[in-house]
C-alpha cells in the first residue's frame, strides 16, 4: 500500500480505491485510538494500523464482513451502530470514523451525538446529495435521482437519510459542534468553489 | 468429545459397526507412526511418538505437584496433571497457546492417540497449517482438575486412605481448574500465554484465565461460552446428575471395583447430546427414520434412528468417563460466575489487558449468542480490544467442534496479528 500524499496540488491519490480514505489517512495522527463505525471488511483500519500504528477497532453489522475483517487481524465486532455505542465509556477514542455510513443509518443525529461522546473527534465522510448531477437528474427526469454516487433504485437503496454539505453544516451549527477541517472531493480532485454544488463526497473533522 | 467429531461423518443405522470401522481406519494410519525415544519421566504415564503423515510430534505426559488449595477451602495433595503438547516452544517462550477442553474432553486435543487410535477432540483446529498452527505455536492442552483422564479427580486414589476419593473428593470450581493450569504453565517456565482458547467449559476457563491472571494472558478466545451459567444450563446439568445418583449402582459414589452406574451415566449423556445438537441438525441427521425396520415395533425397543443414536452415545460414554467426574465437573460449571466476589462483569474485567476474540453460533441454544454478547458489552465498557462474530451454523452447540472452516480463518488471523504485537 502506498503513502497517501497528494500527487499534485488539487488532486489526491486514492487509498484502497477511495479518495475519502486518503483524506482520513491524512487526518488521523499516528499512535492514536481509532474506532471505525460501519468498517466493512476492515481495509481502512488495517491500513491505519500498519501505516500509522493506531489502535484500530471496528463495528460492522454484516457477519460475513466481520469475519473477513477479523481474519485480516482487525478487532471488529458485529453490531448495529443504530442500536448505540452506549457500552463505550466517554472519550474512549481519539477518532471515531463514519465513512459513507451516515446516510444508511436510521437515526443519524443520534449516531453523530454518540460518536462525539465516545470519540474526542469525529471524521464524517458522506456522499453529497446536493451535487449538480443529482439536481439535474431529478430536474430532468422527475424521478428519484440515480447517479454513479447514488446508483440504487429508490426501493432498494440502503441510503435512507440523504444529506447535502449545507445540511451537515447546519446540523453542526444547531448541535454546537465545531468543524475543525472540511474537505470536498469530486473523484480524485479537491473541490474549492461551491462545494455544495460541486463536491461528490464531503469529509468533515468535527468535535463537540 | 473425540467421538462427537466422528459422529457427523459416520451416521448409519448401526452405530457400533460404523465406529469400529472408524477405529480400524485410524489404526491403519498408525502404521506410519514411529515410536521415538521416550521423553523424561515426570511422574505418571509418559510416551512420545511422531506421526509421519502430518509430521506432528505428540507428547502425552503427566506432572505431579505437591498440592493445590481450592476455592472451597479444601486442599488436594498431591495433584497430578495430564497434558499433551504440540509444536515447539520458541526461545523467548512467547508462542505458547493453552487450549482448554470442554466438559467431557481431555488432554488429547490433537494428533492420533496410540491408546485409542482416535484423533484429538480439536484435531481439525490444531496442527501444521491449521488454525492453531503448530509450525508457529507451541500448543498445550491438559486434562482438567476433577477429570478422569490422567489428572487427579474423584476416581484417583486418595493417598491418605489408599482408596479412590469418590465423594470425599472436594467440590471444585473453574477457578481451581485454572489455578492448576497456571501451575503447569509456570512449571514450563512460560511467563505469558499468547492465547488461552476453548469452547463451552473451555471458554469459561479462558475467561477465568484472563481475569484471574491478567499479566499471564496476551489474548483469549472463548468460543460458544458464557461468563456465568444460566438457569437452563444448570437445569440440564442437574438432570444429568440426578440420573446418575438415581442409579442403584452409583452406590453413594462407591462403585469403584464393582458394577458402574452405567444406566444413570448413559441417560445423563443422552440428555447432554440433545442439548449439543439443534432442532435443524437432528431433523437433518435423523428425521423420523426408523432404525433397521420398516414398521413400528409396537414396543419399547429402538424404533427411531435418533433413539439408537442416543443409546449408542450413552453406552459409549460409560466406557470412557467416570460418573463421579460427571457430578463434580458439571457442578463446577454451574458455580461458574465471573462476577462472583468481583461485583459486576465490567468490574471483573478491570485488570485484564488481553485482546479478546469471541465467537458464538446461530443455532447454539445451550450457550446462546446473547451470553457472548453480554461479555462483549462488558469488554467494550472497559474499552478492551474485542472482536466478536456470530457464525451461521446448523450444528447447535457442537458447532465449535465440527464447523471449523470459518473458525479457522478467524482464529488464524486473530492469532497472527496478536503474535505480531508481542514480537
Amino acid at each position: 500500500m502506498t503513502a497517501s500524499t497528494p500527487k499534485k496540488q488539487g488532486f489526491v491519490r486514492e487509498l484502497l480505491g477511495r479518495s475519502d480514505y486518503t483524506i482520513i489517512g491524512e487526518i488521523v495522527e499516528p499512535k492514536t485510538r481509532v474506532l471505525d463505525l460501519g468498517c466493512g471488511e476492515g481495509e481502512l483500519l488495517q491500513w491505519l494500523a500498519e501505516n500509522k500504528g493506531v489502535d484500530a477497532r471496528g463495528v460492522e453489522i454484516s457477519g460475513a464482513k466481520v469475519q473477513r475483517a477479523i481474519a485480516r487481524g482487525v478487532s471488529v465486532f458485529q453490531s448495529d451502530i443504530d442500536e448505540g455505542l452506549a457500552d463505550y465509556p466517554d472519550q474512549a477514542f481519539d477518532y471515531v470514523i463514519l465513512s459513507q455510513t451516515l446516510q444508511e443509518t436510521r437515526h443519524p443525529r443520534q449516531v453523530l451525538r454518540e460518536m462525539l461522546r465516545v470519540g474526542r473527534r469525529g471524521i464524517v465522510a458522506f456522499p453529497n446529495f446536493g451535487h449538480w448531477r443529482m439536481r439535474l437528474s431529478m430536474l430532468l427526469s422527475g424521478r428519484a435521482p440515480r447517479t454513479s454516487l447514488f446508483p440504487y433504485e429508490w426501493y432498494e437503496s440502503p441510503n435512507i437519510h440523504l444529506l447535502t454539505v449545507h445540511d451537515f453544516e447546519e446540523l453542526a451549527r444547531v448541535e454546537g459542534w465545531t468543524v475543525e477541517r472540511r474537505y470536498f472531493l469530486a473523484g480524485p480532485r479537491k473541490v474549492t468553489v461551491q462545494p455544495n454544488l460541486m463536491a461528490e463526497v464531503a469529509v468533515f473533522l468535527v468535535r463537540r | 468429545m473425540t467421538v462427537r467429531l466422528t459422529e457427523v461423518a459416520t451416521l448409519s443405522a448401526n452405530w457400533a459397526e460404523a465406529m469400529n470401522a472408524g477405529i480400524k481406519n485410524r489404526l491403519k494410519s498408525l502404521i506410519w507412526v514411529n515410536y521415538g525415544r521416550p521423553a523424561a519421566r515426570h511422574g505418571g504415564r509418559c510416551w512420545r511418538y511422531h506421526v509421519n503423515t502430518c509430521r506432528m510430534i505428540v507428547e502425552s505426559n503427566s506432572v505431579r505437584f505437591d498440592g493445590i488449595s481450592l476455592d472451597s477451602g479444601a486442599t488436594i495433595a498431591p495433584v497430578d496433571v495430564a497434558y499433551e503438547t504440540y509444536g515447539q516452544l520458541n526461545a523467548a517462550k512467547s508462542n505458547a497457546v493453552l487450549v482448554l477442553h470442554a466438559f467431557s474432553g481431555d488432554a488429547h486435543a490433537a494428533g492420533i492417540s496410540p491408546e485409542t487410535g482416535k484423533p484429538g477432540w480439536w484435531d481439525n483446529m490444531i496442527g501444521p497449517g491449521k488454525a492453531f498452527d503448530t509450525n508457529k505455536y507451541f500448543v498445550i492442552c491438559s486434562n482438567v482438575l476433577g477429570g478422569c483422564r490422567g489428572t487427579t479427580g474423584p476416581a484417583s486414589v486418595n493417598p491418605a486412605t489408599g482408596c479412590p476419593y469418590a465423594m470425599s473428593f472436594p467440590v471444585i470450581t473453574i477457578g481451581d481448574m485454572v489455578r492448576l493450569q497456571k501451575m503447569l504453565i509456570d512449571w514450563f517456565g512460560i511467563r505469558r500465554l499468547l492465547t488461552v482458547s476453548g469452547g463451552s467449559m473451555g471458554g469459561m476457563q479462558a475467561l477465568e484465565w484472563a481475569v484471574a491472571f491478567p499479566d499471564s494472558v496476551v489474548s483469549a478466545i472463548p468460543i460458544a461460552s458464557t461468563s456465568r451459567h444460566s438457569a437452563q444450563q444448570i437445569a440440564f446439568n442437574e438432570v444429568g446428575r440426578q440420573a446418575i445418583m438415581a442409579d442403584p449402582d452409583w452406590n453413594g459414589g462407591n462403585y469403584y471395583g464393582g458394577p458402574l452406574p452405567g444406566r444413570g451415566l448413559s441417560v445423563a449423556r443422552m440428555v447432554g447430546h440433545i442439548t449439543y445438537m439443534s432442532d435443524d441438525s437432528m431433523r437433518e441427521k435423523f428425521g423420523r427414520r426408523l432404525q433397521g425396520k420398516d414398521n413400528f415395533s409396537f414396543g419399547f425397543d429402538v424404533d427411531f434412528e435418533v433413539e439408537g443414536y442416543l443409546r449408542y452415545r450413552g453406552s459409549q460414554f460409560v466406557g470412557r468417563f467416570d460418573a463421579n467426574s460427571y457430578l463434580y465437573i458439571t457442578k463446577s460449571m454451574d458455580y461458574f460466575d465471573l462476577t462472583t466476589g468481583r461485583g459486576t462483569l465490567a468490574a471483573a474485567l478491570e485488570k485484564t489487558k488481553a485482546r479478546f476474540l469471541l465467537i458464538s453460533f446461530s443455532s447454539d441454544w445451550l450457550y446462546p449468542s446473547y451470553q457472548s454478547q453480554e461479555m462483549v458489552r462488558a469488554l467494550r465498557s472497559r474499552n478492551c480490544d474485542v472482536a466478536y462474530v456470530e457464525l451461521q451454523s446448523n450444528y447447535g452447540h457442537d458447532s465449535f467442534l465440527v464447523d471449523v472452516a470459518e473458525q479457522t480463518d478467524l482464529v488464524r488471523g486473530f492469532l497472527a496479528s496478536t503474535f505480531e504485537k508481542v514480537q
